[in-house]
Parts: C-alpha cells; sequence; structure tokens
C-alpha cells in the first residue's frame, strides 16, 4: 500500500503526460513515420454516415485498420463498396485524438474486383432498369424517317454538336435543330441532362432527340451511366438516340435509348434522311404516276380502238348488203331500160322538141318526127292525106 | 414547320396513287384525277425539301419555367 503511495510520491506529477499528449504525440509519430500509402485488403462493416463521409475496417487475415473516406472524396467513385470486397486504398495513416485510435484518411478507393466500383454501380443501375422493363428491347420505338424537328441534348460548345449541325446540314437541311444546353461531365451535370430531357415533352412537333457527347474518359463519361439520366432517357416523349462518344463501352443511356449510335456524327445520319435520295425516290414515284397513266390511257384508247373496230365491221356489212341490193336494183332497173325494149323491135316517136308522141291526135297530116330505134334515129313524115 | 399533312402522309397517299393507277382498272376519268392529285402532292414534297440550310436553335428555360426558342449562334 505504502509502497503505492510512494510510486505516486516518487513520480512528480508535472512528469506524467496527459491522454491528449500521448496521442497528440502519437499523431506526429505515425504521420512522419508513415507517409500516405496504399492498403490493400478487404472491406468490413462498411458504414455511409449521413454527413456523406463512409467509414470502414480494412482487414486481412490477422489485423484490420479503421479508416475513413470523407464525403468530398468518395462522392468521385460511383458507388459504395460492399463488405468483403476487396480493394486498394491511398490514405495517410493517422492517430485520431479524440479516440485515440489509428487510422487511415482514405483518399482514393480502388476494386480490386473486375470492372471495380464502376462495374458495381453499373451492374446495380442495370439490374433496376431491368427489372422495370426499361431494358426491354420491344420498347424501343422506331425513328421517324423525315424529322422535321430534331432535339439535340448536349453541351452547347462541344465537339459533339458541331459535329451533328454539320452532318444534318449536309444529309437533311430542311430539319430544324433545337439545341438544349445542358452539362455533360463533372458536377450538376447528372441533374442537367434530367432537366433537359424533361424539357423535351414541352418542345412542339418534336419528333427525334439526340443525347450525347463527344468522347472523353471513362469518368467523363460515367454520367451517363446514371440511373436517373437511363429513366429519363426512357419517359422522353418521343424517340431517343443515344451518342455518347465512345465506341466500347455502352452506357446505361445507351441501352435504354431507341437508337445507340456510337458517335455524335453517326447519331445525326441515324436521325436524318439523305435529301438526295428523297428526292430519288420522289422521281421514281413521279415516273410511276406518268407510266401509270400512259398505261391506263392506253387500255382506254384499246377499248376505243376495239369500239371503232366492231362498228367499221358493222358499217361494212351493212354497205355490202346495199351493194348486193344496188346490184339486182341494177339489173331490175335495166329490164326497164327503154332501150331493152327498142331492141324487141319497139320504137318511140318524138316531135323535133324531143316530147314523146303517144296519141293519133298527135299526129296530124303531114307532121314531121323523129323515130327513135333500138340502133339510132330516123326522120319521118306523116303523110298529107 | 410540322406541316398539315405530314409529309409521310404525303408520299404515304401518293405510294397509294401510284400503287391504283398501276394496278386497278380504273376509267380514264378517275385515272386523270389520280394523276393530278399525284402531282400536286408531289410538287408540294418537292417544296418541302427545298429549304437551304438547316436551322439551329436553341431552347431556353427562364426561371419561371418558361421555355423560348431563340437562335443559336454556336
Amino acid at each position: 500500500m505504502g509502497v503505492t503511495l510512494d510510486l505516486f510520491a516518487a513520480l512528480a506529477p508535472e512528469g506524467a503526460w496527459t491522454v491528449s499528449e500521448v496521442t497528440r504525440q502519437a499523431r506526429a509519430v505515425v504521420e512522419a513515420g508513415l507517409p500516405p500509402l496504399w492498403v490493400r485488403g478487404e472491406i468490413s462493416g462498411f458504414k455511409a454516415w449521413q454527413s456523406g463521409h463512409w467509414y470502414f475496417a480494412l482487414r486481412d487475415r490477422a489485423s484490420q485498420i479503421r479508416c475513413v473516406m470523407f464525403q468530398k472524396d468518395n462522392r468521385r467513385l460511383p458507388a459504395a463498396p460492399a463488405d468483403g470486397m476487396q480493394v486498394f486504398v491511398f490514405g495517410r495513416p493517422t492517430v485520431w485524438e479524440d479516440k485515440g485510435e489509428f487510422r487511415l484518411t482514405v483518399v482514393e478507393l480502388l476494386s480490386t474486383e473486375r470492372g471495380g466500383l464502376w462495374q458495381l454501380a453499373f451492374e446495380k443501375a442495370k439490374a433496376a432498369l431491368a427489372k422495370d422493363g426499361l431494358l426491354d428491347p420491344a420498347r424501343k420505338r422506331p425513328l421517324p424517317v423525315h424529322p422535321w424537328r430534331i432535339a439535340v441534348v448536349t453541351s452547347p460548345d462541344g465537339a459533339a454538336l458541331r459535329d451533328i449541325i454539320a452532318v444534318t446540314r449536309r444529309r437533311w437541311p430542311v430539319a430544324e435543330l433545337l439545341v438544349v444546353p445542358t452539362r455533360v461531365q463533372g458536377d450538376g451535370a447528372e441533374q442537367s441532362i434530367c432537366d433537359a430531357l424533361a424539357l423535351l415533352g414541352r418542345i412542339e412537333g418534336l419528333d427525334v432527340a439526340i443525347v450525347g457527347r463527344g468522347g472523353g474518359s471513362r469518368e467523363d463519361l460515367w454520367t451517363f451511366n446514371s440511373e436517373r439520366i437511363a429513366r429519363a432517357v426512357a419517359g422522353a416523349p418521343v424517340p431517343v438516340i443515344s451518342a455518347v462518344g465512345h465506341e466500347t463501352d455502352v452506357t446505361l443511356c445507351d441501352l435504354v435509348a431507341d437508337h445507340r449510335a456510337p458517335t455524335p456524327s453517326a447519331a445525326a445520319e441515324a436521325a436524318t434522311p439523305d435529301r438526295s435520295e428523297v428526292l430519288a425516290a420522289l422521281a421514281r414515284l413521279g415516273a410511276r404516276l406518268g407510266r401509270g397513266l400512259a398505261t391506263r390511257a392506253e387500255r382506254t384508247g384499246q377499248r376505243l380502238e376495239r369500239s371503232f373496230d366492231r362498228l367499221a365491221a358493222a358499217a361494212t356489212r351493212r354497205l355490202e348488203r346495199h351493194r348486193h341490193g344496188l346490184a339486182a336494183l341494177g339489173g331490175r332497173l335495166d329490164a326497164l331500160s327503154p332501150l331493152r325494149i327498142l331492141e324487141r323491135g319497139y320504137s318511140v316517136a318524138r316531135d323535133p322538141d324531143g316530147r314523146v308522141l303517144k296519141r293519133v291526135a298527135q299526129f296530124p297530116p303531114g307532121r314531121a318526127f323523129r323515130l327513135r330505134v333500138s340502133d339510132g334515129e330516123v326522120a319521118a313524115r306523116v303523110p298529107e292525106s | 414547320m410540322p406541316g398539315e399533312p405530314s409529309f409521310a402522309e404525303q408520299l404515304e397517299r401518293l405510294e397509294e396513287i401510284v400503287r391504283r393507277l398501276e394496278a386497278e382498272d380504273l376509267d380514264l376519268d378517275d385515272a386523270l384525277r389520280l394523276f393530278e392529285e399525284g402531282v400536286e402532292r408531289l410538287r408540294q414534297a418537292r417544296e418541302r425539301l427545298a429549304a437551304a440550310e438547316a436551322k439551329v436553335k436553341q431552347v431556353v428555360a427562364d426561371h419561371a419555367g418558361n421555355l423560348r426558342v431563340e437562335d443559336f449562334d454556336g
């Protein structure tokens, strides 16, 4: 007992360290001795706080380290890691003085599993979309063949918009392009794109919309894997062409859109017909129209011709009949001809004026007259009594 | 200028006219009427394809949520 008291007495009170002094010293030693480093381990006891900060432990078979990843650092990640996930973290070892705890302040976190957190986030959102039927190919709407108003949801000063304008002017200059300006990467891009997509329903006479951006890093393009954007695309009132400038990675926006184009230029090509082809098709229709009418007229002509032929044939037959009749008539007329009668021995007497003398009274004595016989005329006179 | 009837309807009607002219045994009168309609629709369709350059505009929503369409100079 006394020993104990002695022990306390032997130590000058001012020689004892306070808790704060020890933890401060430990922190200084740890931070000086262990520079920021990469640590490999398995996530355990993950918890995301209301503040947005993440707390978890990193462990291997024998040990574990408490970790914190602040909201300003973790918001760049597409998804939170899950317990049991193998990860690399880059962090600064330190001692939290208020708890006297050795910890790692994590500023970067990579999953070692295939595709990592990005893949995890992607698969999660994709599953949610699939569950609601939004990935069903039967949902996809056909693009209009001849669009007059095309909305373009993209950055107003990006290369994507310039490409879309150039292609549309070349192929289908009759269309009107309506730019719906939006951010396409970084903070606020997701909200901005959702807002722009929500405007589409209020644009009158809209035929089709293109949503997208030019190429960029995976992180730049990640916005287009947002489940919210995918749902906004699915809810658009007109068919949507997605053009997120990356040939290999397919975004959720691509999967939900009615048509996926690998580049903004390709999106404009998909949205528009080639005017010269449409004009050529019109010309073909015009030619068929002309031929159709010509055929119709020809048929009518043929019909008329056939009618005419029948008419002519009928007329000819009638004519023939009449001709026979005339011949017979001619025969009869012939028989009645006075010449025939003269041949049979009769003769006709006429006065010098040519009047036929038919009665005795017309022959006074001394009357000169002419006698017509079958082969000529002779002069004659009635004797003077 | 999303017009009435739509370009697609115009084309559809044109094709129908051509098909009827080609296939049906029509009176010359009916054929002529169809032909004239076809020629008129063809003319209108060509007219609609005559625009010189695609117009580019920009849709802007103000704070009150009203939409405005402005010329775009990008």
